[in-house]
């Protein structure tokens, strides 16, 4: 049903990860997770040069009925955010793997993407899910 | 499995995405809640409110029990088919539900009450009737919808039998009429003209898509809630309860202090509220971007620009909160304590917000009533 680019990695908590060529990883939610919350109507992403560690909220996404955390899935420093969604959060909804890009981290060195899922096996966490 | 209206199946026909709320499996959306909202605001939509609890109070002294079990005063309604909101209160002021009653004839007015509070309210309906010898027929029978906005009621009758069309382009707001097994009643819950009809069951389907297919968008509990709450409306749970009385809950205009001499249940309590003073409901419009929600605490905004939390004595919470579709900003109602001006502070997440203080309605009838 839900839309699952092969290309990207993604996280148990619906955030997804796009290597960019510069080696900036680019973060956002997955198709699955605006159609669960519904239009979206208020975002706030982190700063630049604010450090976001793996696993801890970095964004706060508001449906009109309720407020999400959005969770880095990596460790690293916020090279941009998406300051386009202030005006338009629907952008989340409309384009989640395009336009609705929340943030743009430059990972540490150390950082590895292991713990992230593939297309596959996301794919099948939602199945399982229910 | 929760609770179904006879409406579940085609309404899942038509994508919805269902909740649970009080038991039953109802509608959030069709797909956009917004797109829901804007249709009943700039056009008309179809609610499904099925889940409603239709009660007749059939016998001789039906006026008179309700004129002790409720706190407005039935004996405004004088022409068969007027309604009239009102809150059933304890003793102790609290309120057990807000309804609608409708005048259908001398010996039968009909309730209609929260989904949530069905039980209880009927055990207290029950309990306070044997008196009276009035009898308390619950409407299993019927469906509810309820359509609602500026072209509701000109889509609508064109679908209806010339008859009923007949007496359905009569009546005036807040008054309904019974014609072939159909009441519809021009009431509502959106701030908008429109009707609420209630209907046997097995026909509930074949109105619910003929509506559909005039064009009338169907919407679910999602756009409900934003457009109550812009309409200033209360919702039973959230912006009073029994542990609230309705002075402090906005709804001082529902209840009918004269005749001195009615003496409705919770009429004590509420006159020594009165004299003791008590918080009140206001409307607030966030300054800044960001979305209210309920429980989120309101303080006092000391000075011009001192923004700061913790600089600030608590005088209330958020009782009902949303985005608003309509203003495109944050509304709420909110319980403040007297004295709190007109411009206080909200902790969103803990940071304090600035929101101006306004009387609801925020919206009625498409227009928008409060300055942004």
């Amino acid at each position: 049903m839900s839309n699952i680019p092969g290309d990207l990695h993604y996280t148990r908590s619906h955030e997804w990860v796009r290597r960019l060529p510069d080696g900036q990883l680019e973060v956002g939610i997955t198709d699955h997770a605006q159609e669960a919350l519904g239009d979206l109507v208020f975002v706030e992403v982190p700063q630049a040069k604010r450090r976001v560690n793996a696993g801890d909220a970095c964004a706060v996404i508001e449906s009109v009925k309720a407020a999400s955390d959005v969770y880095s899935p990596v460790t690293g420093q916020v090279a941009a955010s998406n300051d386009e969604l202030a005006q338009r959060p629907e952008l989340l909804n409309s384009d989640p793997y395009g336009a609705g890009w929340l943030m743009r981290v430059e990972p540490d060195t150390s950082a590895t993407a292991e713990a992230l899922l593939t297309a596959a096996e996301y794919a099948q966490f939602l199945d399982q899910a229910g | 499995m929760g609770l179904r209206t006879p409406l579940y199946d085609t309404q899942l026909s038509q994508g919805a995405k269902i909740i649970d709320f009080g038991g039953w499996d109802m509608p959030l959306s069709f797909g956009s809640q917004l797109e829901e909202h804007h249709a009943v605001r700039r056009d008309a939509g179809i609610f499904d409110v099925s889940h409603m609890c239709i009660a007749d109070l059939k016998g001789a002294r039906t006026r008179e029990f309700l004129r002790l079990l409720l706190a407005n005063d039935v004996a405004k309604l004088t022409a068969p088919g007027r309604a009239l909101y009102s809150c059933m209160l304890l003793p102790s002021g609290g309120v057990i539900d807000d309804l609608i009653v409708y005048f259908m004839t001398e010996s039968w007015f009909r309730l209609v009450v929260n989904a949530g509070t069905r039980r209880t309210d009927l055990a207290w309906i029950g309990e306070h009737a044997g008196p009276f010898g009035v009898e308390v027929l619950e409407r299993t029978d019927l469906a509810m919808l309820a359509v609602q906005g500026p072209n509701a009621i000109a889509k609508t009758l064109p679908l209806m039998a010339p008859a009923r069309r007949d007496a359905a382009q009569r009546l005036a707001r807040f008054s309904g009429a019974e014609f072939d097994s159909w009441f519809v009643a021009r009431t509502g819950y959106t701030g908008e003209d429109g009707f609420e009809i209630m209907l046997p069951a097995a026909q509930a389907a074949a109105a619910w898509k003929a509506l559909s297919a005039q064009g009338i968008a169907p919407a679910g509990l999602g756009a409900r809630d934003t457009l109550r709450l812009e309409a200033g409306m209360n919702l039973y749970g959230n912006d009073m309860d029994e542990s609230r009385h309705p002075l402090e809950s906005g709804l001082a205009w529902t209840v009918a202090f004269e005749p001195a001499t009615r003496k409705f249940i919770g009429r004590s309590a509420l006159e020594r509220a009165r004299e003791a003073g008590h918080p009140a409901l206001a409307g607030l419009l966030l300054e800044d971007r960001g979305v209210l929600r309920s429980h989120q605490q309101v303080s006092v905004a000391a000075a011009a620009g001192a923004l700061a939390p913790g600089a600030a004595a608590p005088i209330g919470e958020v009782t009902s909160g949303t985005f608003s579709p309509t203003l495109n900003r944050a509304i709420a109602l909110a319980r403040l304590a007297p004295g709190a001006g007109s411009r206080v502070l909200v902790d969103i997440r803990g940071k304090a917000h600035a929101a101006r203080v306004v009387k609801p309605p925020f919206v009625r009838n498409g227009k928008i009533l409060v300055g942004i």
